[in-house]
């Protein structure tokens, strides 16, 4: 049993999306995608405890042996990223479909749950393959179903934001496949770890820089890389919210992961730093996303706006984990990962309660919120530390590897940077919060009564949960630690 | 002489390539970006098509199977770049198809698919 699980954690959701068409009574499709979500949290974590302990599981699909065949490779590194997405839709799916931004009436909802079943299905498949060309084919059905996901939002700008989605994203897509089929072109293999070693005679060749430009720019788009992320605030503000909370806190993680990949597993840290220093192009944008998206976020009138920026500048702590080629950089981007994952996910899931009360998202709107709903601003403000990096919050934890990380480099000013633009993160948390607390209410906002309890605890599963992760940190780091070293090679 | 012979096919899959992003970017109608995305996608499915056929190659099917004389001497082009894009024109497809469901949804709320229309009436609309 334990041997089938790769293949169980791509194919039960792939399964148990065209279900839900056949179920079609909201309420079992819920209980139906909850369940599914459950089950493969259980297998990622089954997984994970598996790798850690006896290292890398290798699955042959359909019984053909790599390289010929496609193979399943999940390391401590895939495991881990499987325990987040199937972590976030654990606690996002009970939440239900939020209905206040949702454009579809009630009882065509199943399809939601089918979408997002598919959604998490692509997710999983890029994390646990080792083939190349399944990481496009799995890329493209996270892309169609997010696609769908995000024009469910009500208001017809949803559907203008989804369309340039679109366009983003078949355009990195297509420039993912250009760069697998120009890697092929010189190993003739598709299979990761094959193609590694069949691309080291050839490193030299223009053909294989070309590739690895693409594979770049391509993943860049969908982790929505500064300058390559006009397509996520427009996503994230007009996607229905609970979409928002799902998608930030997974499928650009994902995208992130895949890069990862392509550095280290395909390319290689001592082409892709060594001879191609793409960490002098990598280093600048992800200061730059910093920096440009705490400070666009502090403009921001619309709460969804302000978190998607935020958002874009988290994901440049990331990149510049990543940018450090070092176990220690390599490790803060990926805690940043899991710990981004629970609070921005959180933050999302303020947001819809919010908005399923107040119906609007506008900051102005919830002037004296903290009054009427006490528990959902309390949640909103320990996130909002968490975004910002204060001690006892997980956001302060990835800060302190990727400061440790600067400074194990000698680069001082890097830190510097790192502290400067998480000071820019408590203007615009600051900057809701003091509507919330300070002001008196509006006639809205008098209103309004606390959201239901089946809304609340989702949200102080996660936000409850960063606070955890910030205070015990044995696990995250471990497991970060060791998936860093496997993706670098060095275990 | 015959390396550029050999390279032509190269030079389409560039044209094409560039004509669909260039469609895309410039291009007011929603539904002429994505005929330039759909272009743009196939760009890279001829580019897997030529990776796959070897000179004077022939269909790869396995003779000794119908019971045919096995000729040693034959060579074959290699299918699996042909297979891979199977999948892809059916990731096209779908591509295509979504796109243009948007597209008519976008009809029907604004009651316009040139963009510059859609911008305009989003910034009066405020958010």
């Amino acid at each position: 049993m334990n041997a089938h699980l790769p293949a169980l954690q791509v194919v039960l959701p792939l399964l148990a999306a065209p279900v839900c068409v056949l179920l079609r009574n909201r309420r079992v499709v819920g209980v139906w995608a909850t369940l599914i979500a459950w089950a493969s949290l259980a297998i990622a974590i089954t997984m994970l405890v598996h790798t850690m302990e006896h290292g890398t599981i290798s699955y042959a699909l359909g019984g053909w042996e790599s390289p010929l065949g496609i193979e399943l490779r999940v390391d401590v590194a895939n495991a881990f990223l499987a325990t987040i997405v199937t972590g976030i839709a654990s606690i996002v799916l009970p939440y239900g479909p939020g209905s206040a931004t949702l454009a579809i009436p009630q009882d065509r909802q199943y399809l939601f749950y089918t979408a997002f079943l598919l959604c998490m299905t692509g997710l999983l498949g890029m994390s646990v393959t080792g083939d190349a060309f399944n990481v496009f084919v799995f890329v493209e059905i996270t892309s169609l179903s997010s696609y769908t996901l995000i024009a469910l939002g009500k208001g017809r700008r949803a559907l203008t934001a989804a369309f340039s989605y679109l366009v983003m994203g078949t355009i990195g897509g297509t420039f993912i496949l250009l760069a697998i089929g120009l890697c092929y072109q010189m190993t003739g293999t598709l299979n990761m770890a094959d193609m590694a070693l069949r691309l080291q005679p050839v490193m030299g060749t223009r053909t294989v820089l070309v590739a690895f430009g693409f594979f770049v720019v391509g993943a860049s788009i969908k982790l929505a890389l500064f300058p390559l992320h006009q397509w996520m605030p427009n996503a994230y503000t007009h996607a229905p919210s609970v979409v928002s909370a799902f998608l930030s806190a997974t499928a650009t993680k994902v995208s992130y992961f895949v890069l990862v990949r392509v550095v280290f597993t395909i390319f290689g840290a001592a082409y892709v730093f060594g001879t191609v220093h793409f960490e002098w192009l990598l280093m600048p944008l992800s200061i730059a996303a910093m920096f440009v998206g705490s400070i666009a976020a502090m403009y921001q009138t619309h709460i969804k706006r302000l978190l998607a920026y935020s958002s874009m500048a988290q994901i440049g702590y990331m990149t510049l984990g990543l940018s450090m080629n070092s176990v220690e950089g390599l490790t803060g981007g990926l805690v940043h990962l899991f710990n981004h994952g629970l609070m921005k996910g959180g933050l999302f899931l303020v947001v819809a309660n919010i908005t399923f009360r107040l119906n609007s998202s506008k900051i102005q709107d919830m002037a004296g919120l903290a009054r009427k709903m006490p528990w959902t601003t309390l949640a909103f403000a320990v996130g909002g530390l968490s975004l910002i990096g204060v001690p006892g919050t997980a956001g302060f934890i990835s800060k302190w590897y990727l400061v440790q990380a600067a400074l194990m480099k000698g680069q001082i000013w890097l830190a510097l940077l790192i502290l400067m633009s998480s000071l820019l993160a408590v203007g615009y948390v600051w900057k809701v919060i003091e509507v919330m607390l300070l002001k008196p209410p509006t006639k809205r906002v008098e209103n309004t009564t606390p959201a239901p309890l089946r809304m609340i605890w989702p949200v102080w599963v996660m936000i409850g949960s960063t606070v955890v992760f910030g205070l015990w940190t044995t696990w995250t780091g471990t497991v970060a630690e060791v998936a860093a070293e496997t993706l670098m090679g060095l275990r | 002489m015959s390396a550029i012979a050999g390279l032509w096919v190269y030079a389409v899959v560039i044209v094409l390539m560039m004509t669909g992003l260039y469609t895309v970017i410039s291009r007011d109608n929603l539904v002429k970006k994505i005929m330039g995305l759909n272009i743009f996608q196939v760009s890279v499915i001829m580019f897997y098509v030529a990776l796959g056929k070897v000179d004077g190659g022939t269909a790869p099917i396995f003779q000794a199977a119908h019971g045919e004389h096995v000729d040693t001497e034959v060579v074959f082009s290699n299918p699996l770049p042909h297979v891979l894009m199977l999948t892809a024109i059916v990731v096209g497809i779908a591509t295509t198809a979504l796109g243009l469901a948007l597209v008519v949804r976008i009809q029907e709320a604004y009651g316009t698919v040139e963009e510059a229309e859609l911008v305009r009436i989003d910034q009066e609309g405020g958010l």
